[in-house]
Protein backbone atom coordinates (compact mmCIF):
# COMPACT_ATOMS: atom_id res chain seq x y z
CA UNK A 1 0.00 0.00 0.00
CA UNK A 2 1.17 3.61 -1.32
CA UNK A 3 1.62 6.16 1.18
CA UNK A 4 -1.10 8.09 -0.93
CA UNK A 5 -3.15 5.21 -0.15
CA UNK A 6 -2.88 5.27 3.62
CA UNK A 7 -3.72 8.78 3.79
CA UNK A 8 -6.87 8.54 1.83
CA UNK A 9 -7.66 5.73 4.09
CA UNK A 10 -6.82 7.99 7.16
CA UNK A 11 -9.32 10.57 5.41
CA UNK A 12 -11.99 8.51 4.80
CA UNK A 13 -12.51 7.18 8.70
CA UNK A 14 -15.26 9.28 9.64
CA UNK A 15 -13.74 8.39 13.23
CA UNK A 16 -10.66 10.35 12.09
CA UNK A 17 -12.45 12.86 10.51
CA UNK A 18 -14.49 14.59 13.35
CA UNK A 19 -11.14 13.85 15.07
CA UNK A 20 -9.02 15.73 12.99
CA UNK A 21 -11.72 18.39 12.67
CA UNK A 22 -12.04 18.64 16.75
CA UNK A 23 -7.85 18.06 16.78
CA UNK A 24 -7.75 21.54 14.14
CA UNK A 25 -10.35 23.10 15.77
CA UNK A 26 -8.64 22.81 19.29
CA UNK A 27 -5.07 23.38 18.10
CA UNK A 28 -6.12 26.96 16.28
CA UNK A 29 -7.88 28.35 19.69
CA UNK A 30 -6.10 27.01 22.61
CA UNK A 31 -3.15 28.91 21.92
CA UNK A 32 -4.97 32.26 20.96
CA UNK A 33 -6.52 32.25 24.81
CA UNK A 34 -2.79 31.13 25.84
CA UNK A 35 -1.14 33.99 24.35
CA UNK A 36 -3.31 36.45 26.34
CA UNK A 37 -2.87 33.90 29.68
CA UNK A 38 0.92 33.61 29.18
CA UNK A 39 0.76 37.86 28.59
CA UNK A 40 -1.37 38.33 31.84
CA UNK A 41 1.32 35.96 33.87
CA UNK A 42 -1.52 33.57 34.40
CA UNK A 43 0.15 30.60 32.73
CA UNK A 44 -1.46 28.07 34.89
CA UNK A 45 -4.80 29.31 34.53
CA UNK A 46 -5.27 27.11 32.18
CA UNK A 47 -4.79 24.21 34.80
CA UNK A 48 -6.98 25.60 37.69
CA UNK A 49 -9.67 25.74 35.07
CA UNK A 50 -8.83 22.11 34.64
CA UNK A 51 -9.10 20.79 37.56
CA UNK A 52 -12.25 23.36 38.43
CA UNK A 53 -13.71 21.28 35.28
CA UNK A 54 -13.72 17.59 36.77
CA UNK A 55 -16.17 18.66 39.04
CA UNK A 56 -18.35 20.19 36.76
CA UNK A 57 -17.97 16.76 34.78
CA UNK A 58 -18.49 14.70 37.62
CA UNK A 59 -21.62 17.26 38.63
CA UNK A 60 -23.39 16.83 35.35
CA UNK A 61 -23.02 12.89 35.54
CA UNK A 62 -24.63 13.07 38.88
CA UNK A 63 -27.29 14.99 37.54
CA UNK A 64 -27.98 13.01 34.70
CA UNK A 65 -28.29 9.30 36.83
CA UNK A 66 -30.65 11.57 38.92
CA UNK A 67 -32.32 12.67 35.87
CA UNK A 68 -32.08 9.16 34.09
CA UNK A 69 -30.70 9.84 31.70
CA UNK A 70 -29.13 7.42 28.82
CA UNK A 71 -26.55 7.38 28.73
CA UNK A 72 -25.40 8.99 32.00
CA UNK A 73 -22.61 11.22 30.48
CA UNK A 74 -24.65 12.90 28.24
CA UNK A 75 -24.70 15.92 30.92
CA UNK A 76 -20.45 16.08 31.21
CA UNK A 77 -19.90 18.56 28.84
CA UNK A 78 -22.46 20.87 29.68
CA UNK A 79 -21.55 20.44 33.55
CA UNK A 80 -17.62 20.96 32.24
CA UNK A 81 -18.84 24.14 30.90
CA UNK A 82 -20.77 25.52 33.92
CA UNK A 83 -17.69 24.76 36.26
CA UNK A 84 -14.94 26.11 34.52
CA UNK A 85 -16.90 29.33 33.74
CA UNK A 86 -17.34 29.98 37.08
CA UNK A 87 -14.36 28.93 38.33
CA UNK A 88 -12.39 30.95 35.88
CA UNK A 89 -14.57 34.20 37.27
CA UNK A 90 -13.33 33.29 40.57
CA UNK A 91 -10.30 33.21 39.96
CA UNK A 92 -10.11 36.27 38.57
CA UNK A 93 -11.71 37.91 41.28
CA UNK A 94 -9.29 36.45 43.34
CA UNK A 95 -6.36 38.13 41.38
CA UNK A 96 -8.35 41.43 40.94
CA UNK A 97 -8.15 41.82 45.02
CA UNK A 98 -5.07 41.10 45.64
CA UNK A 99 -2.04 38.96 44.22
CA UNK A 100 -0.73 37.74 47.81
CA UNK A 101 -3.33 35.49 48.44
CA UNK A 102 -4.18 34.80 44.88
CA UNK A 103 -1.66 31.79 44.81
CA UNK A 104 -2.92 30.53 47.69
CA UNK A 105 -6.74 30.49 46.40
CA UNK A 106 -5.52 28.89 43.20
CA UNK A 107 -4.23 26.03 44.73
CA UNK A 108 -7.17 25.24 47.01
CA UNK A 109 -9.41 25.70 43.45
CA UNK A 110 -7.04 23.07 42.30
CA UNK A 111 -7.04 20.26 44.63
CA UNK A 112 -10.67 21.40 45.60
CA UNK A 113 -11.46 20.84 41.97
CA UNK A 114 -9.83 17.05 42.00
CA UNK A 115 -11.23 16.16 45.06
CA UNK A 116 -14.89 17.04 44.35
CA UNK A 117 -14.83 15.45 40.67
CA UNK A 118 -13.65 12.23 42.53
CA UNK A 119 -16.13 12.30 45.32
CA UNK A 120 -19.06 13.54 42.80
CA UNK A 121 -18.53 10.99 40.62
CA UNK A 122 -18.67 8.12 43.02
CA UNK A 123 -21.90 9.64 44.67
CA UNK A 124 -23.06 9.60 40.85
CA UNK A 125 -22.88 5.56 40.76
CA UNK A 126 -19.58 5.97 38.36
CA UNK A 127 -15.84 5.31 39.09
CA UNK A 128 -12.63 7.27 39.03
CA UNK A 129 -12.42 5.01 35.70
CA UNK A 130 -14.96 6.91 34.37
CA UNK A 131 -13.12 10.21 34.98
CA UNK A 132 -9.84 8.94 33.01
CA UNK A 133 -10.87 9.32 29.65
CA UNK A 134 -11.48 13.83 30.35
CA UNK A 135 -8.03 13.88 32.76
CA UNK A 136 -6.66 12.23 29.52
CA UNK A 137 -8.54 12.85 26.64
CA UNK A 138 -10.13 10.59 24.31
CA UNK A 139 -10.14 11.86 21.07
CA UNK A 140 -11.35 8.47 19.22
CA UNK A 141 -14.52 8.47 21.07
CA UNK A 142 -15.77 12.16 19.77
CA UNK A 143 -19.44 11.93 18.65
CA UNK A 144 -21.05 14.17 16.56
CA UNK A 145 -23.06 15.93 19.07
CA UNK A 146 -19.27 16.56 21.02
CA UNK A 147 -17.88 17.96 17.74
CA UNK A 148 -20.91 19.95 16.92
CA UNK A 149 -20.30 21.42 20.92
CA UNK A 150 -16.55 22.01 19.83
CA UNK A 151 -17.32 23.71 16.50
CA UNK A 152 -19.77 26.51 18.30
CA UNK A 153 -17.38 26.82 20.93
CA UNK A 154 -14.02 27.43 18.93
CA UNK A 155 -15.86 29.62 16.64
CA UNK A 156 -16.95 31.69 20.03
CA UNK A 157 -13.37 31.95 21.09
CA UNK A 158 -11.82 32.62 18.17
CA UNK A 159 -14.08 35.33 16.96
CA UNK A 160 -13.87 37.15 20.38
CA UNK A 161 -9.82 36.54 21.04
CA UNK A 162 -9.06 37.96 17.34
CA UNK A 163 -11.55 40.13 17.13
CA UNK A 164 -11.16 41.64 19.88
CA UNK A 165 -7.28 41.48 20.26
CA UNK A 166 -6.07 44.74 20.36
CA UNK A 167 -8.81 45.49 23.48
CA UNK A 168 -7.44 42.22 25.23
CA UNK A 169 -3.85 43.12 24.38
CA UNK A 170 -4.88 46.65 26.17
CA UNK A 171 -6.00 45.30 29.13
CA UNK A 172 -3.29 42.72 29.67
CA UNK A 173 -0.60 44.35 28.76
CA UNK A 174 -0.97 48.06 30.55
CA UNK A 175 -3.97 47.62 32.64
CA UNK A 176 -3.67 51.15 34.66
CA UNK A 177 -3.59 52.68 31.34
CA UNK A 178 -6.65 50.50 30.18
CA UNK A 179 -8.60 52.06 33.21
CA UNK A 180 -7.56 55.18 32.72
CA UNK A 181 -8.80 54.84 29.28
CA UNK A 182 -12.29 54.41 30.37
CA UNK A 183 -11.96 50.59 28.80
CA UNK A 184 -14.20 48.36 30.61
CA UNK A 185 -11.26 46.49 32.32
CA UNK A 186 -12.92 44.16 34.69
CA UNK A 187 -15.84 42.88 31.73
CA UNK A 188 -12.62 42.44 29.34
CA UNK A 189 -10.52 40.57 31.91
CA UNK A 190 -13.51 38.38 32.85
CA UNK A 191 -13.74 37.68 28.84
CA UNK A 192 -10.44 36.28 28.88
CA UNK A 193 -11.17 34.19 31.87
CA UNK A 194 -14.68 33.06 29.92
CA UNK A 195 -12.88 32.26 26.84
CA UNK A 196 -10.31 30.41 28.97
CA UNK A 197 -12.98 28.18 30.30
CA UNK A 198 -14.58 27.35 27.05
CA UNK A 199 -11.28 26.42 25.66
CA UNK A 200 -10.43 24.01 28.32
CA UNK A 201 -13.73 21.95 28.21
CA UNK A 202 -13.39 21.74 24.24
CA UNK A 203 -9.61 20.81 24.98
CA UNK A 204 -11.05 18.39 27.20
CA UNK A 205 -11.69 15.48 24.73
CA UNK A 206 -8.91 16.31 22.85
CA UNK A 207 -6.01 16.21 25.40
CA UNK A 208 -7.71 15.87 28.47
CA UNK A 209 -7.97 18.50 31.64
CA UNK A 210 -4.59 17.69 32.85
CA UNK A 211 -3.09 18.32 29.87
CA UNK A 212 -5.16 21.53 28.33
CA UNK A 213 -2.83 24.01 29.63
CA UNK A 214 0.15 22.41 27.82
CA UNK A 215 -1.71 23.39 24.24
CA UNK A 216 -2.54 26.77 25.00
CA UNK A 217 0.65 27.08 26.96
CA UNK A 218 3.59 25.63 24.79
CA UNK A 219 2.69 26.86 21.26
CA UNK A 220 3.26 30.01 22.78
CA UNK A 221 6.64 29.43 24.46
CA UNK A 222 7.52 28.30 21.19
CA UNK A 223 6.47 31.36 19.27
CA UNK A 224 8.41 34.05 21.04
CA UNK A 225 11.47 32.44 20.49
CA UNK A 226 10.86 34.19 17.10
CA UNK A 227 8.14 35.97 16.46
CA UNK A 228 8.55 40.34 17.18
CA UNK A 229 5.51 41.04 18.10
CA UNK A 230 2.21 40.34 20.56
CA UNK A 231 0.20 39.44 16.98
CA UNK A 232 2.83 37.66 15.21
CA UNK A 233 3.31 35.88 18.41
CA UNK A 234 -0.10 34.78 18.64
CA UNK A 235 -0.78 33.41 14.48
CA UNK A 236 2.23 31.40 14.96
CA UNK A 237 1.55 29.75 17.99
CA UNK A 238 -1.97 28.89 16.64
CA UNK A 239 -0.15 27.33 13.45
CA UNK A 240 2.22 25.50 15.86
CA UNK A 241 -0.83 24.62 17.86
CA UNK A 242 -2.93 23.29 14.48
CA UNK A 243 0.61 21.30 12.99
CA UNK A 244 1.28 19.51 16.84
CA UNK A 245 -2.48 18.89 16.92
CA UNK A 246 -2.69 17.08 13.23
CA UNK A 247 0.89 15.54 13.81
CA UNK A 248 0.02 13.80 17.23
CA UNK A 249 -2.73 12.10 15.67
CA UNK A 250 -2.28 11.12 12.68
CA UNK A 251 0.78 9.24 14.44
CA UNK A 252 -1.67 7.66 16.78
CA UNK A 253 -3.34 6.10 13.83
CA UNK A 254 -0.79 4.23 12.90
CA UNK A 255 1.05 3.48 16.40
CA UNK A 256 -1.14 2.59 19.55
CA UNK A 257 -0.48 5.70 21.77
CA UNK A 258 -2.73 8.04 23.51
CA UNK A 259 -3.33 10.65 21.21
CA UNK A 260 -3.34 13.59 23.91
CA UNK A 261 -0.51 12.92 25.45
CA UNK A 262 1.19 12.39 22.34
CA UNK A 263 0.28 16.03 20.84
CA UNK A 264 1.48 17.37 24.10
CA UNK A 265 4.87 15.74 24.10
CA UNK A 266 5.61 16.92 20.40
CA UNK A 267 4.51 20.10 21.36
CA UNK A 268 7.59 20.45 24.12
CA UNK A 269 9.65 18.65 21.66
CA UNK A 270 9.50 20.93 19.33
CA UNK A 271 9.82 23.81 21.83
CA UNK A 272 13.09 22.26 23.07
CA UNK A 273 15.08 21.88 19.97
CA UNK A 274 13.87 25.42 18.49
CA UNK A 275 14.98 27.10 21.90
CA UNK A 276 18.33 25.17 21.13
CA UNK A 277 18.83 26.19 17.95
CA UNK A 278 17.62 29.47 17.85
CA UNK A 279 20.42 31.08 18.65
CA UNK A 280 22.40 29.15 15.88
CA UNK A 281 19.29 30.13 13.54
CA UNK A 282 19.03 33.56 14.25
CA UNK A 283 21.51 36.03 12.15
CA UNK A 284 23.92 37.61 14.60
CA UNK A 285 22.71 41.42 14.57
CA UNK A 286 25.61 43.71 13.46
CA UNK A 287 26.95 45.61 16.55
CA UNK A 288 25.68 48.88 16.37
CA UNK A 289 24.87 52.27 18.64
CA UNK A 290 21.44 52.14 19.89
CA UNK A 291 21.48 55.44 19.95
CA UNK A 292 23.35 56.76 17.14
CA UNK A 293 21.18 60.18 17.22
CA UNK A 294 22.05 61.08 20.60
CA UNK A 295 25.28 62.80 21.97
CA UNK A 296 27.46 60.73 24.37
CA UNK A 297 27.58 62.99 27.32
CA UNK A 298 29.34 60.89 29.30
CA UNK A 299 33.51 62.10 29.42
CA UNK A 300 35.41 60.09 30.81
CA UNK A 301 38.33 62.81 32.26
CA UNK A 302 41.09 60.59 31.53
CA UNK A 303 40.11 60.66 27.80
CA UNK A 304 40.24 64.26 26.85
CA UNK A 305 43.50 66.21 27.20
CA UNK A 306 43.76 69.54 26.74
CA UNK A 307 46.62 69.48 24.41
CA UNK A 308 45.15 67.99 21.68
CA UNK A 309 44.86 64.15 20.65
CA UNK A 310 45.09 61.56 23.44
CA UNK A 311 48.02 59.94 24.66
CA UNK A 312 48.42 57.66 26.93
CA UNK A 313 51.92 56.72 29.01
CA UNK A 314 53.02 53.36 27.58
CA UNK A 315 52.63 50.57 30.40
CA UNK A 316 55.98 50.13 32.07
CA UNK A 317 56.23 46.47 33.27
CA UNK B 1 -17.03 80.88 32.33
CA UNK B 2 -16.52 77.66 30.63
CA UNK B 3 -16.82 74.30 32.08
CA UNK B 4 -13.52 73.50 33.86
CA UNK B 5 -11.91 70.53 32.16
CA UNK B 6 -10.99 68.85 35.50
CA UNK B 7 -13.45 69.25 38.88
CA UNK B 8 -12.60 67.34 42.01
CA UNK B 9 -14.95 68.23 45.42
CA UNK B 10 -13.98 66.71 48.12
CA UNK B 11 -12.04 64.01 47.36
CA UNK B 12 -11.06 61.73 49.62
CA UNK B 13 -8.77 58.00 49.25
CA UNK B 14 -8.14 55.87 51.22
CA UNK B 15 -5.93 52.52 50.88
CA UNK B 16 -5.53 49.32 53.09
CA UNK B 17 -6.86 51.47 55.84
CA UNK B 18 -4.53 54.64 55.31
CA UNK B 19 -5.70 57.72 54.24
CA UNK B 20 -3.80 58.87 51.21
CA UNK B 21 -5.60 61.87 50.09
CA UNK B 22 -8.19 64.07 51.93
CA UNK B 23 -10.57 66.78 50.98
CA UNK B 24 -8.96 67.48 48.07
CA UNK B 25 -10.82 70.29 45.81
CA UNK B 26 -9.16 71.30 42.65
CA UNK B 27 -10.73 72.86 39.52
CA UNK B 28 -8.40 73.01 36.27
CA UNK B 29 -9.93 75.25 33.80
CA UNK B 30 -9.26 74.67 30.32
CA UNK B 31 -5.72 75.69 28.36
CA UNK B 32 -3.81 75.35 32.13
CA UNK B 33 -0.70 73.87 32.31
CA UNK B 34 -0.66 72.95 36.36
CA UNK B 35 2.41 71.25 38.18
CA UNK B 36 1.50 69.25 40.70
CA UNK B 37 4.24 69.33 43.46
CA UNK B 38 5.30 67.46 46.46
CA UNK B 39 7.86 64.91 48.23
CA UNK B 40 7.48 61.42 47.50
CA UNK B 41 4.56 59.99 49.29
CA UNK B 42 2.53 63.44 49.39
CA UNK B 43 -0.26 62.04 47.40
CA UNK B 44 0.56 63.49 43.68
CA UNK B 45 0.15 60.01 41.85
CA UNK B 46 -2.69 58.74 43.60
CA UNK B 47 -3.74 62.10 42.98
CA UNK B 48 -4.12 61.85 39.37
CA UNK B 49 -4.76 58.22 38.59
CA UNK B 50 -7.81 59.21 41.09
CA UNK B 51 -9.06 61.39 38.84
CA UNK B 52 -8.60 59.32 35.83
CA UNK B 53 -10.33 56.36 37.73
CA UNK B 54 -7.93 54.35 37.74
CA UNK B 55 -7.66 54.02 42.26
CA UNK B 56 -11.09 54.21 43.41
CA UNK B 57 -12.37 57.72 45.70
CA UNK B 58 -13.38 56.57 49.03
CA UNK B 59 -15.27 59.95 48.70
CA UNK B 60 -15.88 63.34 46.59
CA UNK B 61 -16.96 63.86 43.17
CA UNK B 62 -14.50 64.26 40.08
CA UNK B 63 -16.36 65.21 36.77
CA UNK B 64 -13.83 65.45 34.23
CA UNK B 65 -15.00 68.11 30.90
CA UNK B 66 -18.18 68.18 32.76
CA UNK B 67 -19.09 64.32 32.82
CA UNK B 68 -18.97 62.07 35.94
CA UNK B 69 -16.26 59.59 35.98
CA UNK B 70 -17.41 56.24 34.31
CA UNK B 71 -18.46 54.91 30.83
CA UNK B 72 -20.01 58.21 29.94
CA UNK B 73 -16.72 60.25 30.32
CA UNK B 74 -15.07 61.54 27.25
CA UNK B 75 -12.31 59.42 27.22
CA UNK B 76 -10.80 59.94 23.91
CA UNK B 77 -10.43 63.65 24.95
CA UNK B 78 -7.97 62.24 27.90
CA UNK B 79 -4.49 61.08 27.48
CA UNK B 80 -2.69 59.82 30.21
CA UNK B 81 0.90 58.67 30.64
CA UNK B 82 2.34 56.87 33.19
CA UNK B 83 5.47 56.81 34.82
CA UNK B 84 6.91 53.59 33.13
CA UNK B 85 5.90 50.79 31.00
CA UNK B 86 4.51 48.26 32.92
CA UNK B 87 7.43 45.31 33.50
CA UNK B 88 8.15 43.49 30.88
CA UNK B 89 5.72 40.09 29.91
CA UNK B 90 6.74 37.01 28.27
CA UNK B 91 5.11 37.86 24.92
CA UNK B 92 6.53 40.37 22.86
CA UNK B 93 5.12 43.81 21.87
CA UNK B 94 6.26 46.47 19.17
CA UNK B 95 6.34 49.97 19.92
CA UNK B 96 3.15 49.91 17.03
CA UNK B 97 1.27 47.49 19.06
CA UNK B 98 1.49 49.16 22.25
CA UNK B 99 0.68 52.62 20.85
CA UNK B 100 -2.10 51.26 18.77
CA UNK B 101 -3.59 50.25 21.91
CA UNK B 102 -4.17 54.08 23.00
CA UNK B 103 -6.82 54.40 20.17
CA UNK B 104 -9.03 52.62 21.87
CA UNK B 105 -11.22 54.36 25.05
CA UNK B 106 -14.48 53.80 26.96
CA UNK B 107 -16.30 51.55 24.59
CA UNK B 108 -14.13 51.98 21.58
CA UNK B 109 -13.13 48.36 21.68
CA UNK B 110 -11.63 48.12 18.24
CA UNK B 111 -9.45 50.42 16.63
CA UNK B 112 -10.86 52.92 14.41
CA UNK B 113 -10.50 53.44 10.72
CA UNK B 114 -7.01 55.04 9.66
CA UNK B 115 -5.37 53.36 13.06
CA UNK B 116 -2.12 52.30 11.52
CA UNK B 117 -0.99 55.53 9.90
CA UNK B 118 -2.22 57.56 13.25
CA UNK B 119 -0.38 55.18 15.37
CA UNK B 120 2.78 55.68 12.79
CA UNK B 121 2.31 59.34 12.64
CA UNK B 122 2.44 59.15 16.57
CA UNK B 123 5.80 57.08 16.54
CA UNK B 124 7.16 59.84 14.41
CA UNK B 125 6.35 62.42 16.39
CA UNK B 126 8.26 61.09 19.25
CA UNK B 127 11.23 59.92 16.69
CA UNK B 128 10.60 56.69 16.99
CA UNK B 129 9.47 56.01 13.35
CA UNK B 130 12.08 53.68 12.26
CA UNK B 131 11.66 51.77 15.37
CA UNK B 132 8.11 50.96 15.59
CA UNK B 133 7.88 47.71 14.59
CA UNK B 134 10.92 46.82 17.32
CA UNK B 135 10.06 45.27 20.50
CA UNK B 136 9.30 47.63 23.45
CA UNK B 137 11.52 46.09 25.42
CA UNK B 138 14.39 45.82 23.95
CA UNK B 139 14.46 49.50 24.17
CA UNK B 140 15.93 51.63 26.26
CA UNK B 141 14.11 53.36 29.28
CA UNK B 142 13.91 56.96 26.95
CA UNK B 143 12.80 55.26 24.35
CA UNK B 144 10.52 53.75 26.35
CA UNK B 145 9.17 56.73 28.01
CA UNK B 146 8.61 58.23 24.24
CA UNK B 147 6.47 55.59 23.50
CA UNK B 148 3.76 56.10 26.06
CA UNK B 149 4.02 59.72 24.84
CA UNK B 150 3.10 58.59 21.68
CA UNK B 151 0.82 56.42 23.24
CA UNK B 152 -1.24 59.01 24.92
CA UNK B 153 -0.87 61.43 22.14
CA UNK B 154 -2.05 59.13 19.31
CA UNK B 155 -5.90 60.01 20.03
CA UNK B 156 -5.36 63.64 19.85
CA UNK B 157 -6.38 64.82 23.74
CA UNK B 158 -7.75 67.87 25.12
CA UNK B 159 -6.36 67.13 28.22
CA UNK B 160 -2.64 65.67 28.67
CA UNK B 161 -1.71 63.97 32.13
CA UNK B 162 1.70 63.18 33.03
CA UNK B 163 3.70 61.58 35.95
CA UNK B 164 6.83 62.38 36.63
CA UNK B 165 8.04 62.68 33.43
CA UNK B 166 11.33 64.11 33.71
CA UNK B 167 12.63 61.42 36.63
CA UNK B 168 15.55 59.13 35.41
CA UNK B 169 15.08 60.25 32.02
CA UNK B 170 18.10 61.40 30.16
CA UNK B 171 17.86 65.06 28.76
CA UNK B 172 17.42 64.41 25.01
CA UNK B 173 14.36 62.66 26.22
CA UNK B 174 13.38 65.32 28.03
CA UNK B 175 13.57 68.08 25.68
CA UNK B 176 10.81 65.52 23.75
CA UNK B 177 8.11 66.01 26.85
CA UNK B 178 8.79 69.59 27.16
CA UNK B 179 8.64 70.22 23.12
CA UNK B 180 6.00 68.04 23.09
CA UNK B 181 3.90 69.61 26.22
CA UNK B 182 4.65 73.66 24.55
CA UNK B 183 3.50 72.53 21.26
CA UNK B 184 -0.12 71.14 22.78
CA UNK B 185 -0.49 74.30 25.39
CA UNK B 186 -0.29 76.50 22.23
CA UNK B 187 -2.72 74.33 20.58
CA UNK B 188 -4.94 74.81 23.79
CA UNK B 189 -4.79 71.49 25.39
CA UNK B 190 -4.94 71.52 28.92
CA UNK B 191 -1.62 69.65 30.87
CA UNK B 192 -1.70 68.41 34.39
CA UNK B 193 1.84 67.50 35.21
CA UNK B 194 3.54 65.35 37.92
CA UNK B 195 6.87 67.16 38.62
CA UNK B 196 9.65 66.52 41.95
CA UNK B 197 10.96 70.03 40.89
CA UNK B 198 9.68 72.67 37.67
CA UNK B 199 13.09 71.92 36.35
CA UNK B 200 13.02 72.20 32.24
CA UNK B 201 9.16 72.73 32.70
CA UNK B 202 9.19 75.89 34.52
CA UNK B 203 8.87 78.17 31.98
CA UNK B 204 5.40 76.36 30.81
CA UNK B 205 3.78 76.30 33.84
CA UNK B 206 0.57 78.84 34.71
CA UNK B 207 -0.08 77.53 38.31
CA UNK B 208 1.11 75.42 40.61
CA UNK B 209 -0.41 72.90 43.36
CA UNK B 210 1.58 71.79 46.06
CA UNK B 211 0.48 68.43 48.34
CA UNK B 212 1.68 67.55 51.74
CA UNK B 213 0.64 64.68 53.46
CA UNK B 214 -2.13 64.22 51.09
CA UNK B 215 -3.56 67.63 51.50
CA UNK B 216 -3.58 70.90 49.18
CA UNK B 217 -0.68 73.06 50.81
CA UNK B 218 -0.18 75.44 47.54
CA UNK B 219 -2.27 76.88 45.03
CA UNK B 220 -1.56 79.60 42.73
CA UNK B 221 1.61 80.86 41.01
CA UNK B 222 4.54 78.35 40.27
CA UNK B 223 6.99 78.44 43.82
CA UNK B 224 10.06 80.53 43.16
CA UNK B 225 13.17 78.53 42.96
CA UNK B 226 15.86 80.06 45.75
CA UNK B 227 18.59 82.21 45.03
CA UNK B 228 20.80 81.59 42.53
CA UNK B 229 18.56 78.16 40.90
CA UNK B 230 16.24 81.27 40.02
CA UNK B 231 18.63 82.87 37.60
CA UNK B 232 17.91 82.60 33.70
CA UNK B 233 21.17 81.06 33.18
CA UNK B 234 20.82 78.33 35.58
CA UNK B 235 20.92 75.03 33.88
CA UNK B 236 18.68 72.44 36.33
CA UNK B 237 19.94 69.31 34.91
CA UNK B 238 23.49 69.86 35.40
CA UNK B 239 25.47 67.22 37.34
CA UNK B 240 25.71 68.97 40.86
CA UNK B 241 29.32 68.55 42.30
CA UNK B 242 29.20 65.87 44.58
CA UNK B 243 29.06 66.96 48.53
CA UNK B 244 31.21 65.69 50.77
CA UNK B 245 30.63 62.18 52.42
CA UNK B 246 30.70 61.94 55.84
CA UNK B 247 33.51 60.04 57.19
CA UNK B 248 32.97 56.83 59.09
CA UNK B 249 35.86 54.13 59.45
CA UNK B 250 38.09 53.54 57.88
CA UNK B 251 38.04 54.63 53.53
CA UNK B 252 38.56 51.99 50.90
CA UNK B 253 40.39 52.77 48.05
CA UNK B 254 41.31 51.05 44.71
CA UNK B 255 44.47 51.47 43.05
CA UNK B 256 45.38 50.22 39.26
CA UNK B 257 48.57 49.90 38.38
CA UNK B 258 49.41 49.99 34.65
Amino acid sequence: MTAWDQVVELLSSPLMQRALLAAILVGAAAPVVGTFLVQRRMALMGDGIGHVALTGVALGWLVGSWAGLVPQDTLALPGAVVAAVVGSIVIELVRERGRTSGDLALALMFYGGIAGGVLLIKLAGGTNANLISYLFGSISTVSSADLWWTVGLAVLVLTLGVGLRTALFAVSHDEEFARASGLPVRLLSMLVATIAALTVTIAMRVVGLLLVSALMIVPVAIAQLFARSFGRTMMLASVVGVVVSIAGLVLTYWQDIPPGATIVVLAILVYAVTATLQPLLRRPAPPRDPHPDMVDDVLLVDDVTDDGPLSRPAPTA
Amino acid sequence: MSTPVIEATGLGVTLGGQPILDGIDLSVPAGEVLALLGANGSGKSTLVRTLLGVVPRTSGEVRLFGAPLGPSAPWHRIGYVPQRLPAAAGVPATAYEVVSSGLLHGRTLRPPRGHRRRALAALDDVGLGDRAFQRVQEMSGGQQQRVLIARALVRDPDLLVLDEPTSGIDIPTQATFVDTVSRLHDAGTTVVVILHELGPFAPLIDRAVVLRHGRVAHDGAPPRARDEHAGEWHDHTHAHPDPEPPRTGPSLSVEVNP
